[in-house]
């Protein structure tokens, strides 16, 4: 089959050679061994020792960067979901925050109307409580003093009466005495 | 290196001038075909070894030689390249480099083309890519051949994609469903020979392409910068020079181009007609 197309090959180009001046278009056969033989070894040699480890290593390549390109998209897809998921998170907790502020100031606001309230009772009922003792502690110093001024007067009118009774002078100032004192 | 380029040629030109006596083209050819000596004029040239086997002449020749050059370029490059990978996934210097192309092969010819089961056809391509383009790349610099603008070494490169196109069919389809897949379906019957004989020719006429359309680009461009070169010495102008100069400088950045571009398309059709034969019901 080779020789055959050699030939033919050969044939087309000695017609050619014929024609032509030069013999640039002779077909020499050592060298067309040479180069058969040149070319089979070639690529014998380049297919085991550069081809197939440079095209294994070529597509090796390509695999890891496919990879890591869809590993990167992949990482990217689940870092937005989840800054999305924080996202609604913090609303949540800003509102969950809002409420137990607000329930918190509710809350506060009626303990001191609650505390107000229970202080102005107390107050008032210390206020009366005083004035009370107050009321009984004058009538009890009136008591005191109203038996003290009769024991006083009882004395003095004992002691006016042992001195001199016939002191008619006297009576006047006895009777100021007594006006005197009930006017204390 | 444009210049010194050019002195060497204008040296060997005068060499070749006083040799072969006016006959104008003579050195061109000599410059672009195949020789049994490494020339380094105007340093000399050293000579390579005859080998005749069986009824062959096996000698190592200019091109057998650069043919080695860039094998042992191409393999010594990409052993460092894969080694480079043990150490890191990530590559560094060269390497960059040479991932670019690798990825563009895998991604840009086999993958769009072949579709479905393109691994299998990935160490092909890539030798076949590497290889043109090193043999490309080391044909533009001085004192060496350009490997691929021979027509035998393009012709075993495009029976290697023959026989690797048509493995691909048979080994998918079976290989009675591989040739009645290539005819299209819906033909009268009255057409099946017709057709059986135009497909079978065009199995050949795609490698034979792909083995002219490389040799042609890659001769063609050293043979226009060897003539512009050549223009001083048609004119006896040194005048001419600069524009001389000029001229096969651009055409010398443009077959940096054309050593990329006739790479990419060999084994961008290669994969084509591989995904074809692979594919045979799209």
């Amino acid at each position: 089959m080779l020789v055959f197309s050699l030939i033919a090959l050969s044939a087309m180009f000695a017609s050619g050679e014929e024609g032509g001046g030069g013999s640039l278009l002779a077909v020499n056969y050592g060298l067309a061994v040479w180069t058969i033989l040149t070319f089979l070894i070639l690529l014998f040699i380049l297919k085991i020792f550069a081809w197939k480890p440079i095209l294994a290593a070529l597509a090796e390549r390509e695999q890891k960067i496919k990879d890591s390109l869809q590993m990167a998209e992949k990482a990217n897809e689940d870092a937005k979901q989840m800054i999305e998921e924080n996202k609604k998170q913090l609303l949540l907790a800003e509102d969950e925050a809002k409420k137990i502020v607000e329930q918190s100031r509710v809350y506060a606001e009626k303990l001191k109307t609650q505390l107000l309230e229970e202080s102005k009772v107390q107050s008032q009922k210390l206020i009366a409580n005083a004035s009370q003792e107050i009321e009984r502690k004058k009538n009890e110093a009136f008591d005191q003093l109203k038996n003290q001024v009769a024991d006083l007067s009882l004395s003095i009118a004992e002691k006016i009466l042992k001195q001199s009774v016939d002191k008619n002078a006297n009576a006047e100032m006895i009777k100021k005495y007594i006006d005197e004192i009930q006017k204390n | 290196m444009s210049e010194q380029q050019t002195a060497t040629i204008v040296d060997t030109l005068k060499q070749d001038t006083t040799a072969h006596a006016g006959s104008g083209s003579d050195w061109i050819m000599h410059h672009i075909m195949d020789s049994d000596k490494l020339d380094f004029a105007p340093f000399g040239s050293i000579p390579l070894p005859q080998i005749h086997l069986f009824g062959l002449d096996l000698s190592i020749t200019k091109h057998v030689f650069f043919l080695w050059v860039a094998a042992a370029l191409l393999i010594f490059l990409m052993l460092r390249v894969s080694n480079a990978y043990k150490k890191s996934p990530v590559p560094r210097g060269v390497g960059t480099l040479f991932e670019i192309l690798i990825e563009f092969v895998r991604d840009e010819i086999a993958k769009p083309t072949i579709g479905k089961g393109y691994e299998k056809f990935l160490p092909y391509l890539l030798s076949t890519f590497f290889f043109i383009l090193l043999s490309n790349f080391l044909g533009l610099l001085p004192y060496s051949a350009t490997v691929t603008s021979n027509i035998t070494v393009t012709s075993v490169l495009a029976i290697f994609s023959f026989f690797v196109i048509q493995l691909a069919g048979i080994n998918k389809n079976g290989l009675f469903g591989y040739f009645k897949g290539l005819i299209p379906p819906g033909v009268p019957v009255l057409l099946l020979p017709i057709m059986l004989v135009v497909e079978l020719l065009g199995l050949f006429t795609k490698p034979f392409a792909l083995a002219v359309r490389l040799f042609a680009n890659m001769t063609a461009g050293h043979i226009v910068i060897y003539a512009l070169i050549s223009l001083i010495f048609v004119m006896h102008s040194y005048f001419i020079a600069p524009v001389s100069i000029g001229m096969a400088l651009f055409i010398y950045l443009l077959e940096i181009l054309v050593a990329l571009l006739q790479a990419y398309i060999f084994v961008m059709l290669s994969s084509l007609f591989i995904g074809m034969a692979y594919h045979q019901d799209h």
